[in-house]
Parts: structure tokens; sequence; C-alpha cells
């Protein structure tokens, strides 16, 4: 069922091949994101799936010796082109990692941090634009009277949730989810969940995940991913309850993995 | 026997004794370093006490006053001897002298007694006879009487400075004066022109100013130095003095604790805001502190940027390779040059090259007199920058390295630039290391004293590198430093007994100069650490 094509595409991923030097990580994989759903990849860990991901917003060109090869559309328009602005790319399809990397500055600096290197120098813009994207990271209320404390004094949660907020407050279109909730508690997992759900309604979500309940809970759909091949993708209920292959089935029956 | 066996094999495996060892090895480095820094302080603390003065009656010579520094036994081990301190040096030639115990008769303590500190030929001890000359008629002669001679004297001479303040600058003009005539002449300017008319009306004026300065001077001065005073020793030897060669009068033995504790700190405050006397022997240590501080300073002012900016290259731009490695390499080997080597290479590139080059570009008409062609606090800052600089470039690059990678990419996933990342993200991060790094240049550079004796360091400077004079900063200018400082008293002084206190003052001061400044960055560091690292979460 990899042939699964959702509808109102935002991004294409056509044929694409990605080498570390010599090893190619992944084989020629095509995938279809559908705007404003949650879209979950799995796989076993090495798999590709943090591979892929860094694909979409060119996250890989920090590593010298990566090499891409096939296309990935935005908006019908090729990221890997010669006239592609990786800066504007990078502020279209947002990233959250799997460790929260908050910034050493204040909570209300990390947020505008995207605006401030955009060249942005208006101090109305920021402060809206503090209050919204906080608003909607679901952080606003546990830390709105102490924006100009340093973020490194919240919570791992908190932290996560302000990375969140700092991707959302430049208004991209997509947002890529490294395994977000990887070093959180239940409780702190279970916020950024239901937040990615009132997300969905603005953003296109790519998130990785080696949780199947968390792909099952979030997603709209998944794709499972095996040493670099794209295996199967659909829509989660189905991929979950009557997956068509054998792997998929193994996997998230947790046969292997 | 297996069991003992395993015990001693889980005694070594544990490793006791390594633990042991290291803690030796601790222990040994702490205690030789708190020796070090114990001698240091108890002969330095020590110097500015104003201990009594013992009259010393002799068996069959003249009876002595003098200040007892130890006892210890005599070189014919058949009793002990004792070192004094009689001062009178222009009386006795000596300052110090033993005498055996067994040539000792008494010692007393006479409440008469006076210790004079003077501008010239140390310390004096006597009693007061009599006094003449102005300011003195009205005076009782004892200790109170001379110091109220001395306030009225005291008060004559600063006028009297203030005249001499007035003089420096007029010879500043003068010197500004030649030097412009040097230019016109250099100019080939003809004699006629107005420039060189006014100039030498000017100069006339000046001349004639310089002058009438100059007498009033010699001639007030001469006056002040009409008030004497008559002092004998304990043998009855009579010594006249002029009040205003004396620096301070006291009577040990009458002050109480409280007293000689006030007198202590005294001296100390005088210690850091006074001028050197008796070509450096005695007095403060105010130029050699400044120009001490000033050299760190400006040194810290090169190393730090270049330091910083060349490992932001290595680190971040250059492409990792062999290049980058051999570079690398040398840096790190940089530090292990021997300090001499720098200065010699400076001494070749700054002082004779880029100084001799600015000479001849800009003051041309002043050669060969030279103006940036010599040593200099600029020349001395740079090699010190030079020297130092590896220290700051690999604790940079230290630091640079530690940032973990997902803040540089949190940076580079809102859209930023490799530069944007570097001063909003990482530079903030490294701050502290770089600080690190930083502290141990000044360390570095406040110790090292063989680079800085060819590069522009002398015994006694005319001038601080700042002043009232435009531009106020004279980098170009010669100047004191408490390092050497220590050699130039300790090993280059004709007496180098009486120097010996001042030694131990001196070493005492650069070491804590050091680590005031030390403490400060480190602070700061801390201060920074703080900001821009995870605490605990
Ligand atoms: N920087 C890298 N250099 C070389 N190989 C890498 C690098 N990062 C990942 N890989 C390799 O690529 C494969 C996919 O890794 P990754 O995408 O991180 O897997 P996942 O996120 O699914 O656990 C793995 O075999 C891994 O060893
Ligand atoms: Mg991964």
């Amino acid at each position: 069922m990899t042939d699964y094509k959702p509808a109102n595409p935002v991004l294409e991923v056509q044929d694409l091949r990605f080498y570390y030097g010599d090893s190619r990580a992944i084989h020629g994989v095509d995938i279809t994101f559908p705007e404003k759903q949650v879209t979950a990849l799995i796989g076993p860990s090495g798999c590709g799936k943090s591979t892929l991901l860094r694909c979409f917003n060119r996250m890989n060109d920090l590593i010298d010796i990566s090499r891409v090869e096939g296309k990935v559309l935005l908006d019908g328009q090729n990221i890997y082109d010669k006239s592609t602005d990786i800066i504007e790319l990078r502020r279209q399809v947002g990233m959250v990692f799997q460790k929260s990397n908050p910034f050493p500055k204040s909570i209300y600096e990390n947020v505008i941090y995207g605006l401030r290197i955009a060249g942005e120098k208006d101090k109305a813009l920021f402060d809206e634009r503090v209050e919204t994207s906080l608003r909607g990271a679901a952080l606003w209320d546990e830390v709105k009277d102490r924006l100009h404390d340093s973020a490194l004094g919240l919570s791992g949660g908190q932290m996560q949730r302000l990375c969140i907020a700092r991707a959302i407050a430049v208004n991209p279109k997509v947002i890529l989810m490294d395994e977000p909730c990887s070093a959180l508690d239940p409780k702190s997992t279970a916020r950024v969940e239901e937040l990615i759900g009132e997300l969905r309604k603005n953003f296109t979500i790519i998130i990785v995940t080696h949780n199947m309940q968390q792909a099952a809970r979030v997603s709209d759909n998944t794709a499972f991913l095996f040493e670099g091949n794209l295996i199967e993708y659909g829509p989660t209920d189905q991929l979950f309850v009557k997956p068509q292959n054998k792997q998929t089935e193994d996997y998230i029956t947790g046969r292997f993995g | 026997m297996k069991n003992r066996n395993e015990a001693l094999d889980s005694y070594w495996r544990i490793g006791e004794p390594m633990v042991w060892i290291s803690a030796t090895a601790l222990a040994l480095t702490l205690l030789s370093a708190a020796t070090l820094l114990i001698v240091i302080m108890v002969n330095g603390l020590g110097v500015f006490w104003p201990s009594d003065i013992e009259k010393v009656h002799l068996k069959d010579r003249p009876p002595v006053f003098g200040q007892l520094i130890r006892t210890e036994e005599n070189a014919e081990k058949t009793g002990l001897r004792r070192q004094y301190k009689i001062a009178n040096r222009d009386l006795y030639g000596l300052d110090f002298r033993w005498i055996d115990e067994s040539q000792i008769d008494e010692t007393q303590r006479p409440a008469d007694l006076i210790v004079l500190e003077r501008v010239e030929h140390g310390d004096f001890y006597g009693r007061l006879k009599t006094m003449t000359g102005p300011h003195t008629e009205t005076s009782a002669v004892d200790l109170a009487g001379l110091n109220s001679a001395l306030e009225k004297t005291t008060v004559e001479l600063d006028q009297l400075s203030e005249l001499e303040d007035k003089l420096s600058d007029a010879s500043y003009r003068l010197e500004q004066l030649r030097l412009k005539q040097l230019k016109l002449d250099y100019d080939n300017a003809p004699v006629d022109t107005a420039a060189q008319s006014q100039l030498q009306r000017d100069k006339a004026e000046l001349d004639r100013e310089f002058g009438a300065l100059i007498t009033l001077q010699t001639r007030r001065l001469a006056e002040v130095r009409k008030a004497k005073a008559i002092f004998v020793d304990a043998a009855g030897q009579e010594k006249e003095i002029s009040l205003v060669d004396i620096f301070q009068a006291y009577a040990p033995n009458t002050m109480s604790t409280g007293d000689k504790v006030v007198f202590y700190l005294h001296k100390l405050a005088e210690l850091f805001i006074g001028e050197p006397r008796e070509s450096n022997t005695e007095g403060g240590l105010f130029p050699a502190i400044f120009g001490t501080v000033m050299l760190i300073f400006v040194m810290s002012l090169f190393s730090f940027p270049l330091g910083v900016i060349a490992a932001i290259y290595l680190r971040e731009y250059a492409k990792e390779g062999v290049v980058v490695r051999i570079v690398r390499i040398a840096v790190n080997n940089l530090a292990g040059i021997p300090s001499i080597v720098y200065g010699i290479f400076g001494l070749g590139f700054f002082v004779y090259g880029i100084g001799h080059g600015i000479d001849m570009l800009f003051f041309p008409e002043r050669t060969p007199t030279p103006t940036f062609g010599t040593g200099g606090l600029l020349w001395a800052s740079l090699t010190l920058a030079l020297l130092t600089v590896p220290v700051v470039i690999v604790s940079t690059e230290e630091a640079l390295g530690a940032i973990p990678r997902e803040m540089r990419e949190g940076s580079y996933a809102l859209g930023a630039t490799k530069f944007q990342t570097l001063y909003r993200v990482l530079l903030p991060m490294t701050s502290p290391g770089i600080m690190t790094g930083l502290i141990l240049a000044m360390a570095r550079a406040a110790g090292e004293v063989a680079p800085l004796m060819i590069t522009g360091v002398v015994k006694l400077a005319p001038a601080l590198p700042i002043d009232g004079n435009f531009p106020f900063l004279h980098l170009d200018r010669k100047f004191m430093h408490l390092g050497f400082h220590i050699y130039d008293i300790g090993f280059q002084s004709p007496n180098v007994e009486a120097a010996k206190p001042m030694v131990f003052v001196t070493t005492l001061l650069l070491v804590l100069i050091v680590l005031l400044m030390s403490s400060v960055a480190i602070g700061l560091r801390n201060r920074m650490k703080k900001r821009y690292t995870f605490g605990t979460f």
C-alpha cells in the first residue's frame, strides 16, 4: 500500500535516495504528506527515520559527506533545486528535536529568535508573537510572569514546548518532530501529544516516533520504514488494524524491532 | 593462601595504592605552594611594622641604636649573635651589624629615641638635639615639636610642587615646540615664514616663563631648606638634617600597639599610592603597580580578540584536514617557546620593524631620536599578547567543540545563517571557556619578566603611560613593572641587604595583583556560566 496518495499534498517525496559517504541510508522513497494532518514515521531504530525527516528541511546539508538524489517537492517546488533559498526553506519547514534545545537566553528571546534573525525589529510584533506562540504551545499560562527569565530554568517538558513555540513563531507550513517525547516523563508526554492535536488545525506535522501507541494516538497517517525502505504507508487506523505487509504486522505486534 | 591472594588482588583492582599516590602528589603540590606563599607573607607583611628600637650598650665600644632583626649561633659556635638594623647609612656606611651577645652589656628602650624616614640615605635612629630656621622657633625640642615643624614645611613643599607642575607643563610645551621646529626645519620651510617667526616668538616667551619659574623655585627651595634639625646618635655623634629631607618621624618605643597598627596601615597605603625612593628600595610602588596592570590590560585587549577570532576560524570555518591539524599542533607548541625568544622577536619585529617604520613615516624630523622605534608599553604588550594568544585559542576552540550539536541545529532549523548562529548562540555559550583562557593568559603574562626587559621595561620611568597631556594615553612610553622591580632591587641595587624587605613586599604585591585580577575574571566567568549553561534540570 505504498502507493497511498492522500489529498491536498504539501510535501511530495519522489524516489529519494540518501547517502552517508558511500553507504546508502534511504533507498528510493516515494511518499506524500497531506496538508494539516499528522503523519507518523515509525520503524526500528537505525532504519532511517531521522535521516528521511532531516531531508525535508535540508538539515542533512550540515553533514559534509552526505549526498541526496531524487526530489522533495514543497508546494510543487523541489527543495533540492539550485535556486532554493535554504534559509527561507527552513522558515517554512520548522523542526523540533529529540533533545530539547532552548538557547541560553530568556524565554522571550527564545520565541522571537527566528524573527530576529530574519531582521525583524518591530517590538509590538514580538510581543504579539510571543503570546500567540506560547499560547499555541500551551505554555503561556505557566511562563507569562517570567518571560524574561532564562529558558534554562524551565522543566524538561516546558523546554520542549518552548521549542515548539519557537518553531511556530515564524509561521511555518510544516513542522518536523524527531521523537519529541522520548526524553519526557509520561505526564509531559501527554501534554505534548495533546498539543500536537491542537497544532494539527494550523500546521502540517510529520512526527518520528518509536512508540507505537503514540503514533496510533496522534497521527492521521502512518508510514512504516525498514532498512531505508518505505514498507507501508496508509491511514493510521487502517495500518494498525490490518496491516497489508507481513513486516509491518510483525513490527506493530512487537515481534521484532 | 588463595584467600590472601584474592584480598591482594581486589586491593589492586580497587586501586587503593593509586588513590594514595595521587593524594600524596596533591598534598605535596599544595604544601610547596603554601610554603612559598607563607614565606612571602611572613617576610613581606612584617616589613612596615614599627618595631621597638633598642639602645645596645657594648662592653668595650660605644653604644648603638638598633632594631633587632634576628638571633643566630655565632660563627665559632660558642654562643649567640644578633643582627641589628642600625640605619644611619651616611654615618656608618652600613645599615646592618652583627653583634655577639657576649659583647652586650645591656639593652634599653629609650622613650626619646626618634626614627626618621629620610628622602635619602635610608632611616636615621637618634635623639633630637636642636632645631633652627623657619617654623622651628615656636616648637618645643621634642617629637611633637619636630612634627609640627615638619607639617609646616610640608605645606610649603606642597606649594612648591604646584610650581613644579607648572614647570613640567612648561617643559612639555617647550618640547612640543622643539619638535614643531624640527618638523619645520625638516620640511625646509624658509626661515622668514610666518610660521617660523611665530614659533620663535612662542619659544622666547616660553623660555622666559620657564626661566622665571626656575628662579622662583630655586629661591623658595633654598628658603625651605633653611629649616634644620640636629640629631645625635647613641655614641653622641651629631648630624644636621634639613627638614625637607625628612619624610616622616616617629618614636616606636612610645607607641602603643594600636598606634603601631595605624602606622602600619598608613605605610601600606603609601606603598600603593606612593612613588619609589632611594633607587626603588623604599617608598611606594605605584608606578610599578600601574605599569603592571596597564601592561596586562593592553595585552588582553590584543590577545583576547585575536585568539577568539583565530579559534573561531579554525573550528568553524577552516576545512578539517592536514593543514588545520598542522596549524593546531603549531599553536599548541607556540605556548612552549621560551618567553625570551618572544622578547627577541618583539624587539626585532615590533620595535625595530614596525616602530622604526612608524618613525620613518610619521616623525622623520625627529630621527635619529626614536619615538616608537624604541621599547615601550605598546610593544611589550604586543609581545606578551603573542605569547599568550595560543592559550586563548586553545581554550576557545575547546569551548566551541564542547557545545552540543543540537544547539547549532536548533539555530539552523530556524533559518539562521552560520554567522548568526555563531554570534547569537555559540559565542555566548563559549564565553565562560573564553574567560578561562583569558584568566590563564593574564596569569601567564603577569609572571613574565624576560621578554619585557628588552621591549620597554625600565627601573625608573619618568612618567606614567597616562597623563593630562594630549593624547592622554602614551603607549610609546617606557614603564615600570613589579616583576622587573623584584629583579632590579633584589639583584641590581647597590644595597641588596637594605632592599631585601622591599623584594618580599613587591613579590607579595605581584601575587596579590594576579590573584585579584584572576578572582575578578573568575567571578565574571561564573556569572556567565550561570547564564549560558544548563545548571540542573
Ligand atoms: N552522520 C551520520 N554519518 C553516517 N551515518 C549515519 C549518520 N547518521 C546516521 N547514520 C546511519 O544512517 C542510518 C539511519 O540512521 P537514522 O536516520 O538516525 O535512524 P533512525 O532515526 O531511524 O534511528 C543508520 O544506519 C545510521 O548508522
Ligand atoms: Mg532517530
